[in-house]
């Protein structure tokens, strides 16, 4: 039988998380390292999923709609807080953003 | 229940070829729209792309039998949060000309490098040993060697099991849900409303308290003109 294992959703799941994890290191603006998060947010989502349906049971499931809730709720609150940098500093630059260091 | 949503996926699917090429495909779509969400350079491509990836990993939910989450993930993910991020793009009119951090030496090296370690070993450690042919889903409700699959658990559907959980075990996390929704949006709120003293134009104060000298000189000019015509 030809289907696919389940180790390559896990890996798909590594690779999309590190995809994500290099943006936030390397990206400048406020607003693509945000989309970066929830990249990772995702595929934390995708291995929940699979893991869900390597265990059996459905409560991998019900912990990703949680995942899925809270991710709501952050990006709600983040692009408030994105705003309000713009409006204070004149950019969303992340490397403009260090008062506290000079 | 003849809803469709409710239906497991017909057996040929789950577990075939199919699933072969459908995974391989839009993998690949997931795996590209990523990588052009962290390189491309104008923030609301790399925004459009996100939309891509999200619509991409809802068709890995419902390979995975979890056909509530893929339709929970395209409403919420790629409908509303995509709009409040476009939104705020538009918004704030961002125009991105740098696109990497220069701060620090050597940044976009070792995020690279790091990256690819973290990489080697979540797959190593996570997927290394589910990677053969008996890791394969069983896709008629029989036991795998490894993989147990989803046949019995959505036997009545996958919405009423993930809602018999959501209703049952998990019901004091899913009201504690509710109240950090409600307390999200009156933080969003606290956060997006212009104090009473602030300019009514969003654009930033530069230098308020000196003006530059040429406009000082012009304003003297005015002032002393205005003088000169009442005198």
């Amino acid at each position: 039988m030809s289907g696919v294992p389940i180790g390559w959703y896990i890996a798909l799941s590594a690779m999309l998380f590190t995809t994500g994890l290099v943006g936030v290191l390397v990206r400048r603006s406020v607003v693509v390292m945000f989309m970066c998060i929830e990249l990772m947010l995702n595929s934390v989502n995708l291995a929940l999923i699979t893991f869900s349906r390597l265990h059996g049971n459905l409560d991998g499931q019900v912990l990703s709609f949680f995942v899925i809730v809270v991710a709501a709720a952050e990006v709600t609150v983040g692009l408030a807080l994105i705003v309000n940098m713009f409006r204070l500093l004149g950019s969303t630059d992340a490397d403009n953003a260090d008062r506290l260091r000079s | 229940m003849d809803v469709l949503l409710a239906q497991t996926p017909p057996a040929e699917v789950v577990g075939s070829t199919a699933e072969l090429w459908v995974f391989s495909i839009v993998a690949v779509i997931a795996l590209g729209t990523g990588l052009s969400v962290v390189v491309l350079r104008n923030a609301v491509h790399a925004a459009l792309m996100l939309v891509i990836n999200f619509f991409a990993i809802a068709v890995l939910y419902a390979l995975l039998e979890a056909q509530f989450l893929a339709v929970v993930q395209i409403i919420v993910y790629a409908g509303a949060i995509m709009v409040l991020f476009l939104f705020v793009l538009m918004l704030l009119g961002i125009d991105s000309e740098t696109r990497f951090s220069t701060r620090v030496r050597g940044q976009r090296t070792a995020a690279v490098l790091l990256g690819i370690a973290l990489v080697v070993v979540l797959v190593g450690a996570g997927a290394g040993q589910f990677l053969g042919p008996d890791a394969i889903c069983p896709a008629d409700g029989s036991t795998g060697q490894l993989c147990a699959g989803l046949a019995g658990p959505n036997g009545d559907g996958n919405v009423a099991g993930v809602g018999r959980l959501l209703f049952t075990t998990y019901m004091w996390p899913f009201e504690v849900t509710s109240a950090l929704l409600v307390i999200a949006a009156l933080g969003a709120m606290v956060l997006g409303k212009r104090r009473a003293n602030e300019d009514v134009t969003d654009l930033p104060v530069v230098d308020e308290e000196e003006p530059g000298p040429e406009d000082d000189g012009r304003l003297r000019e005015l002032v002393s003109a205005g003088d000169e015509e009442q005198t």
